[in-house]
C-alpha cells in the first residue's frame, strides 16, 4: 500500500504543536508597559529576581544605545527558564560519582542550573553583606555592581557552593540568550535586542533580497508569535 | 502475493484495453478474470474502501465513522463474510442496494452510502463490483451502531426521504455526445459520486440537482467548484491539467488535500488514463462563465493581513503568492483561494493539510496548522487579503466566519 | 526477561541517512527490513513547521533536537593519565536524535573525499617518505578507492538534488568549480545557490591572493527538483534556519525530503520508533549475530531476530554497541593491539571574524551557502616544507544570522556592558566569518573503549573517549588560519579577529560534530573493524554504516562521503552478500 497522509495526526498536532510548545497565552495585559512589581515569579523568589534584575541590567545596561536587559525583560526569561527543563537539568546526566574534573571535561556540578542560582545569589548576597556592612547586591551603586560583577567573572570572589565564575558564565549566557531570543520566551521585549542589532526576526523568505547586495532589509521586525513583542508562550 | 491476487493482477492488463469502450463494458461470464478485474477497478473508481474501512481496520471490513450534518453513520463490512459482511448475498441483492439502496433484508440504507449516485451504475458493473468483493478475504466485523438522534433513527424516514429526492435511474447515453463523453459522464455521475461533495445541498442533505457540481460541502469542507469559472472553478485548467489532478494529485493550478487527498490517493490515482481523460472531457464541456468580481476588503484588513501573509506564509508560497511549481500551489489565481465560500480556505489555514500521496507524485508536501498561533481576527484578515491580492478577487472573511469554521474543526479533532 | 519477536530479515539499528538509503535498497532487493530509531518519528509537517520552528532558543541554544545525555552519553578525557568524566550535557558535538537523524539538522554541506583521502598512508609515504609520517599517528588507506566511491557519491547527490559546479567533468575542469575535486561523471544536479555578500566578497579577496574560489556544494536545493526516486523538494528560502534545524519547507535534503515519501508504508518496510538497541545478540560461537535485544520507551525489552544487523547509529554509539556486544577485539593503546574503539578521530575548525562597512544581512543564508577554496586541503599543496599532514577548506558560510550564537564582536570587545552591547550594535550587520575546516589524523592515543565507573540509564557502561589535538593538528590548523587571514586582509575590513584552534581539546565549545573512526575499515582485519564493505570481520553478518568506518578523517564534512559509502556497502550486500551469505573478503 501507498503511504497514505495521516490527517488525524496533522490534526492532533494542530492542537499540540509539536513537542514543547505549549498553547500561547494572550498575555498583553500582564505585561503591558513596564515590567510590574506584581508579576508572578514562576522559580525564583522576589529577593532573587531582585537580584537578577540589577546583575542583567549591569551586562546590558540602559544607556545611550537604548534600553537593555531589565526593559527586554531578561529577568522574567530567566525565571522562566528556570522553571522550565532547563532549569531542571532535565536532559543533562546527573549521575555521580561527582568530581571536579578540568576545564575541558565541563560542567561537573551536582547543581541544577535552578539550583544554581538559588545558591549562588545567596552566596554572593551573603558576601556583598560581609563586605558592604549588610547591604545587598542591589542596594549596591552601579560602579560597585560592576565591580562585583567583575570579580566574580575572573573568580576572584569565593562562594560556599559552586565556583563564581562558573555562575557568572551561566547568567551572562542566560542574559545574552534573554536579551536575543525571540520574545515568546519572556525577554527580548518589544524585540529590544533585535532591534538594537538590526535582526528582523525569524522570517522564512529572502530570496527575492539576498542579491541585492548591501541593501537594508526594509520588513518590519517579526517574531513566531507575529509582531506584537510582547506575546509570550504560557509555560514557555 | 497469493493466487488470487495474481490472477486479478494479470487480468488487469485487460481493463485497460476494454474500459475504454462503450458503457457498460459487457461481462463475459460470471466471476471471469476480466469481470474481477473491472470490479477491481470499478471499486477503485467508487473509492468504496475509503468509507468501508476503519482507522487501522481490515480493507472493506466497515467501522469507519461517516459524520454527516445529522449525526454519524458507520460503514458496513462488504467483505464476503457470511455472518457479518455481504457473503450471503447475491448479485440481485447487491444491485439492489446499489441501485435502491435497499438491503438485502429489505432496511433502507442511509444515504451517506451514496446510492443516489450508484443508481446509474450498470447491473453489469454492479456485478463486477461484487464479483471483485467476493474474491476479498472474509472479515468477521460485526457492524456498529450509529450515532443518529431520533427520529432518525427510524428507517421508514428514508423511504420518505427517496421519494422526495431519491431518482433512481440507470445512466442514459447521451447520443449527442462522444463516447468518451458518455464514459467521463458515467464515473463522475455515478461510482465517482463526485456530486456528493461537489455539489450543494438542500435542507435535507439532498444535493440541488439545478446546481450540479458547483460546490458543496463534504467532511466539513467547502468542495470547490468544478464548472469552468477561471475565478473559483476549473476554467482555466486544460485537459491534462484535469488528468494530471486526478492521477497526480497536483498540477500547476491546484494541490489535492484534505478529503480530495484520499480520493486522489485511494481512487483516481488508479484509474487508467482513459477514464480520467474521459471525465476530463466531460468535466470541460461546460458553459465557460465570465470571472465575477468581488468587493475588495478594506485598507486596514488589506493591510494587516499582508503583513500576516509575508511573515507566516510567504515563506512557501511566496512573496507575491505564485507559488513553486510542482511542490507548493500558487495562491494567485487559485480556485480555493477564491471559491465563494471561504470555509475550505480558512479550514486549511486552522488546521493545515497534508497533500494527496500517489505513485506518480510521492511527496507528503503539507501545510502546518496555524490555529495555535493566529486569532480569528488574524486569520480573517490574512485569508481576505489572498481572496484580494494579485488579481485575486472574492469577498472578505469575517472573523466570525473564522470563530464558526475553528469550532467544527476542533470538534472534529476531539472525535 | 525479553520477548522474542517474530524474525527479520535485516534489522537496521538507527533510521538517518545510512539506514534510510539501506531501507530503500534492501526493500527494492525482497529484504523485510525493520528500522529501530531511539528518538521519535519525525516529519516536515508537524514537527519542522514554519510556524515554530525558527526558534534559535528552543532549537540551536537547548538542542530541541539531539540526543538527551540524560539517557545516553560519553565520558572524555584529554589522556589515558586523567580520569575521564560524563558529558553532562552537549557541547563539542551534537549527536541527533530521531527519524531522519542528522540528516534532519546538518547544513547541507555536501563534499566528496580526494581521491588521496582514501590513500592517506601509502600515498604520504609515496610522496614524502615512510619518515615524514610521526610514529603515533596511526593513519592508514581505506581499502576504498574514490574510483570505487565514484558512482555512490553521484547516486547521493542526485538523491540530494545538491547545488553545486562542477570542477572536473571527466578529467575536463571546468570553469567557476573546484579546480582540485576529482573526476565526476556527471554535473551536480543543481546550479548553485544564489550569493550573499559575504561569498561575493570571499570570492574577490581569494582571487586577489590568488586562490581558487567556487561555490559550495550545497544540499540545500537552488530550485524545485525530483530526484530519481520520484521524490521532489522545494526550492531553498535562505531562511537561515538549516543548522539545528529541521527545514520547514522541503528545501533541505533529509531522508525526509528524499527517501521517506517512497520509503514509508512500503512493502516490506517496517519502523519502531523509541526504541534504543541495547546489544547486538551473538550466537555461541560469537561469529553470528542472531539480532538485537532493544528496549522501548515502556522500559521493556525485546529481542529482535534478524539474519541481518546493520549498524546505522551516530559513530560513537556503532562503536559503543560494538564494544558491549563483543564484536572486534578492543582496542588498547598500551600495546597497540585490537581493532574496536581504535583510531577515534574529529574535525579541526578555526575562524576569521572580518568587519566590513557595507551590509552583509547575515540572516539571510542558508546551511550551505558558501564560497570556498580548496588549494590547502588535502594534498592538493605540497606539504614538504610545512612539515604537517593534512588540510582543509577555507570558506565564508553564511549559514544564517541568528543573534545568540552567530553575531560576531571584534577582538578586544568587553564581554558584557555597554561596550558589548555597542560592538554588537555596530558590527552584528556588518561582518561574516571566514571558517577553515581542517582535517585530524588518527592516534595511539585518541580511541574509544568502555569507562570503567560511569552508566547508562540502561545499566550499560558509558563510552569513553580519550582525545586531544596533536601538534600536527594545531600546526596545520594554523596554516589553513594564516590563509584565511590572507583572505580577510584581501577584503580590506574595518578590523578582523582570528580565532586559531588551541590545544587541548575541550569537550564544552560547539565546534562540530564530525567524530570518526573507532569501527574503521580496511583491508587487514589486524587494523580494521569491518572490510571493504563494512562487514565486520568477525561476524559477518553484521555490518556498520557511517563515520565510525573513516581510518582518520579528512579536510571536508563527511555526509557525502558516509552517503557514498553506505550506497557502496548497499551495492556489496546486494550483489554479492544475498547471493551467498557470508565472509565478503577472507581474512587471510
Amino acid at each position: 500500500m501507498k503511504f497514505a497522509p495521516d490527517r488525524r495526526r496533522v490534526l492532533k498536532a494542530a492542537l499540540v504543536p509539536a513537542v514543547g510548545v505549549a498553547p500561547i497565552a494572550f498575555v498583553r495585559d500582564v505585561l503591558a508597559d513596564a515590567p510590574q512589581p506584581s508579576a508572578p515569579r514562576v522559580y525564583l523568589n522576589e529577593a532573587e529576581f531582585a537580584f537578577v534584575e540589577a546583575a542583567v541590567a549591569r551586562l546590558i545596561p540602559n544607556d545611550a544605545l537604548g534600553p537593555g536587559a531589565k526593559e527586554a525583560g531578561v529577568a522574567e526569561f530567566i525565571d522562566h527558564q528556570l522553571a522550565g527543563p532547563y532549569g531542571r537539568a532535565e536532559t543533562w546526566y546527573m549521575q555521580g560519582p561527582w568530581k571536579k574534573g578540568s576545564d575541558t571535561q565541563g560542567y561537573q556540578l551536582k547543581l541544577t542550573p535552578a539550583a544554581l542560582y538559588r545558591s549562588a545569589i545567596a552566596d554572593i548576597d551573603a558576601h556583598v553583606h560581609e563586605a558592604s556592612q549588610g547591604k545587598a547586591f542591589v542596594d549596591l551603586d552601579a560602579a560597585a555592581q560592576d565591580a562585583l560583577l567583575h570579580e566574580l567573572e575572573d573568580g576572584k570572589v569565593e562562594l560556599a557552593h559552586a565556583p563564581a565564575k562558573t555562575f557568572f558564565k551561566i547568567l551572562l549566557q542566560n542574559t545574552t540568550e534573554g536579551f536575543l531570543a525571540d520574545p515568546m520566551y519572556h525577554g527580548n521585549r518589544d524585540f529590544i535586542g533585535w532591534k538594537l542589532i538590526g535582526f528582523p526576526g525569524p522570517r522564512y523568505n529572502y530570496v527575492a533580497e539576498i542579491e541585492q547586495h548591501g541593501k537594508r532589509y526594509g520588513q518590519p521586525t517579526v517574531g513566531l508569535l507575529g509582531r506584537d513583542g510582547r506575546r509570550v508562550m504560557k509555560d514557555a | 502475493m497469493d493466487v488470487r491476487t495474481l490472477a486479478t493482477c494479470a487480468a488487469l492488463g485487460a481493463v485497460a484495453a476494454c474500459a475504454g469502450a462503450a458503457v457498460p463494458t459487457p461481462v463475459p461470464s460470471e466471476s471471469s478474470h476480466a469481470a474481477i478485474a473491472r470490479g477491481r477497478n470499478l471499486v477503485r473508481a467508487g473509492d468504496c474502501a475509503a468509507c468501508h474501512t476503519a482507522e487501522h481496520g481490515k480493507p472493506f471490513a466497515g467501522g469507519r465513522a461517516v459524520p454527516t450534518p445529522f449525526g454519524t453513520i458507520y460503514s458496513t463490512n462488504i467483505t464476503p463474510d457470511d455472518a457479518t459482511g455481504i457473503g450471503t448475498w447475491s448479485a440481485d441483492d447487491f444491485y439492489r442496494a446499489m441501485h435502491e439502496g435497499i438491503a438485502r433484508d429489505g432496511h433502507h440504507l442511509y444515504p451517506a452510502f451514496p446510492y443516489p449516485w450508484y443508481t446509474k451504475v450498470t447491473r453489469t458493473d454492479s456485478d463486477a463490483i461484487k464479483a471483485y468483493l467476493d474474491t476479498l478475504a472474509p472479515v468477521d466485523e460485526p457492524p456498529r451502531e450509529n450515532a443518529l438522534p431520533w427520529p432518525l433513527t427510524l428507517r421508514s424516514g428514508i423511504a420518505a426521504w427517496n421519494a422526495a429526492f431519491f431518482h433512481e435511474g440507470t445512466y442514459a447515453y447521451n447520443a449527442q455526445k462522444s463516447a468518451q463523453w458518455n464514459e467521463g459522464a458515467y464515473l463522475v455521475e455515478g461510482l465517482g459520486h463526485c456530486g456528493a461533495c461537489h455539489t450543494p445541498k438542500n435542507f435535507a442533505g439532498a444535493v440541488k440537482r439545478r446546481d450540479a457540481l458547483e460546490g458543496g460541502y463534504g467532511e466539513n469542507w467547502y468542495a470547490t467548484s468544478l464548472a469552468n469559472d477561471v475565478r473559483d472553478g476549473i476554467g482555466a485548467w486544460t485537459e491534462q491539467d484535469i488528468v494530471d489532478f486526478l492521477r497526480r494529485g497536483a498540477n500547476a493550478h491546484a494541490t489535492a488535500f484534505g478529503p480530495m487527498a484520499e480520493v486522489v490517493t485511494h481512487s483516481t490515482s488508479h484509474l487508467t488514463d482513459t477514464q480520467l481523460h474521459a471525465i476530463a472531457v466531460y468535466l470541460k464541456d461546460s458553459p465557460p462563465r465570465e470571472a465575477s468580481a468581488a468587493s475588495a476588503p478594506g485598507r486596514d484588513v488589506a493591510t494587516h493581513g499582508a503583513g500576516l501573509y509575508l511573515d507566516d506564509c510567504a515563506g512557501c508560497h511566496m512573496a507575491q503568492g505564485e507559488g513553486l511549481a510542482g511542490v507548493f500551489p500558487a495562491l494567485k489565481g487559485n480556485g480555493v483561494v477564491q471559491a465563494n465560500d471561504a470555509e475550505t480556505l480558512v479550514h486549511l489555514i486552522l488546521t493545515g493539510e497534508s497533500a494527496a500521496s500517489t505513485q506518480a507524485n510521492p511527496n507528503r508536501f503539507a501545510m502546518p496548522a496555524f490555529d495555535w498561533k493566529l486569532s480569528d481576527q488574524d486569520i480573517a484578515d490574512v485569508a481576505s487579503y489572498v481572496r484580494s491580492a494579485w488579481g485575486n478577487s472574492a469577498a472578505p472573511v469575517s472573523a466570525g466566519t473564522v470563530k464558526d469554521v475553528r469550532a467544527k474543526v476542533e470538534h472534529i479533532v476531539e472525535q | 526477561m525479553a520477548t522474542r519477536l517474530p524474525k527479520v530479515d535485516c534489522v537496521l539499528v538507527g533510521f538517518g541517512w545510512t539506514a534510510s538509503i539501506l531501507a530503500h535498497e534492501l526493500t527494492e532487493a525482497g529484504l523485510q527490513v525493520l528500522a529501530l530509531e531511539r528518538g521519535g518519528f519525525r516529519d516536515t509537517v508537524p514537527d519542522f513547521s514554519t510556524t515554530f520552528i525558527q526558534d534559535e532558543l528552543r532549537y540551536a541554544v537547548r538542542n530541541g533536537l539531539f540526543e538527551e545525555p540524560e539517557r545516553e552519553t560519553l565520558t572524555f578525557r584529554n589522556k589515558t593519565s586523567e580520569t575521564a568524566l560524563p558529558m553532562r550535557q552537549l557541547g563539542s558535538f551534537r549527536p541527533a536524535s530521531g527519524a531522519g537523524g542528522a540528516g534532519v539538522h546538518w547544513n547541507g554541506q555536501h563534499w566528496r573525499f580526494l581521491p588521496t583521502d582514501f590513500l592517506q598512508r601509502s600515498h604520504i609515504e609515496q610522496r614524502y617518505g615512510r619518515k615524514f609520517i610521526p610514529d603515533d599517528m596511526t593513519i592508514q588507506d581505506w581499502g576504498v578507492t574514490y574510483e570505487d566511491l565514484e558512482p555512490h557519491f553521484d547516486a547521493f547527490e542526485y538523491l540530494c538534488g545538491t547545488s553545486g559546479r562542477a570542477g572536473n567533468l571527466g578529467g575536463q575542469k571546468q570553469d567557476g568549480g573546484n579546480p582540485f575535486e576529482a573526476a565526476r561523471r556527471r554535473d551536480y544536479p543543481n546550479p548553485p545557490l544564489k550569493r550573499g555578500l559575504a561569498q561575493v566578497k570571499f570570492d574577490e579577496a581569494a582571487k586577489a591572493v590568488g586562490f581558487h574560489p567556487f561555490p559550495c556544494p550545497a544540499s540545500n536545493t537552488s530550485r524545485a527538483y525530483k530526484n530519481p526516486l520520484g521524490v521532489e523538494m522545494g526550492a531553498c528560502t535562505y531562511c537561515g534556519y538549516c543548522e539545528w534545524f529541521g527545514c520547514g519547507n522541503f528545501s533541505k535534503s533529509s531522508p525526509q525530503t528524499t527517501i521517506f515519501p517512497v520509503l514509508i508504508g512500503k512493502d516490506g518496510f517496517e519502523y519502531r520508533v523509541r526504541c534504543e538497541v541495547t546489544r547486538v545478540d551473538l550466537d555461541k560461537s560469537k561469529t553470528h549475530a542472531t539480532g538485537v535485544t532493544y528496549v522501548d520507551a515502556q522500559g521493556r525489552e525485546f529481542e529482535q531476530p534478524a539474519d541481518l544487523v546493520i549498524l546505522c547509529a551516530f559513530p560513537t554509539h556503532n562503536v559503543h554497541l560494538l564494544l558491549v556486544s563483543g564484536i572486534g577485539k578492543p582496542y588498547d593503546p598500551q600495546a597497540n593491539a585490537g581493532v574496536t574503539g581504535r583510531n577515534y578521530a574529529y574535525q579541526i575548525t578555526s575562524s576569521v571574524d572580518v568587519f566590513v562597512d557595507e551590509l552583509v544581512n547575515p540572516f539571510m543564508g542558508a546551511g550551505a551557502l558558501g564560497q570556498a577554496v580548496d588549494d590547502f586541503n588535502g594534498d592538493n599543496f605540497d606539504h614538504g616544507p610545512e612539515n604537517f599532514i593534512g588540510g582543509g577548506y577555507l570558506a565564508a558560510w553564511t549559514t544564517g544570522g541568528r543573534p545568540i550564537l552567530q553575531s560576531h564582536v571584534p577582538d578586544g570587545t568587553p564581554t558584557w556592558g555597554s561596550g558589548w552591547k555597542k560592538a554588537m550594535a555596530d558590527n552584528y550587520l556588518k561582518s561574516l566569518s571566514i571558517a577553515t575546516h581542517g582535517s585530524v589524523m588518527s592516534y595511539r592515543d585518541a580511541y574509544l573503549d568502555l569507562d570503567p565507573t560511569y552508566r547508562d540509564v540502561y545499566g550499560n557502561p558509558l563510552l569513553r573517549l580519550t582525545f586531544d589535538y596533536h601538534d600536527n593538528e594545531i600546526r596545520m590548523s594554523k596554516f589553513l588560519t594564516d590563509k584565511a587571514e590572507m583572505i580577510a586582509k584581501a577584503m580590506k575590513p574595518r578590523a578582523m579577529h582570528a580565532k586559531p584552534r588551541k590545544a587541548p581539546y575541550s569537550i564544552v565549545p560547539y565546534q562540530t560534530t564530525h567524530n570518526t573512526g573507532g569501527a574503521i575499515m580496511g583491508t587487514d582485519p589486524r587494523t580494521s573493524v569491518v572490510n571493504r564493505y563494512l562487514q565486520s570481520w568477525d561476524v559477518p553478518n553484521v555490518f556498520v554504516m557511517g563515520a565510525s568506518a573513516f581510518p582518520q578523517n579528512a579536510g571536508y564534512n563527511p555526509t557525502g562521503t558516509v552517503g557514498a559509502l553506505t550506497y557502496w556497502a548497499a551495492e556489496a550486500i546486494r550483489k554479492q552478500y544475498l547471493a551467498k551469505p557470508g565472509p565478503l573478503m577472507s581474512k587471510a
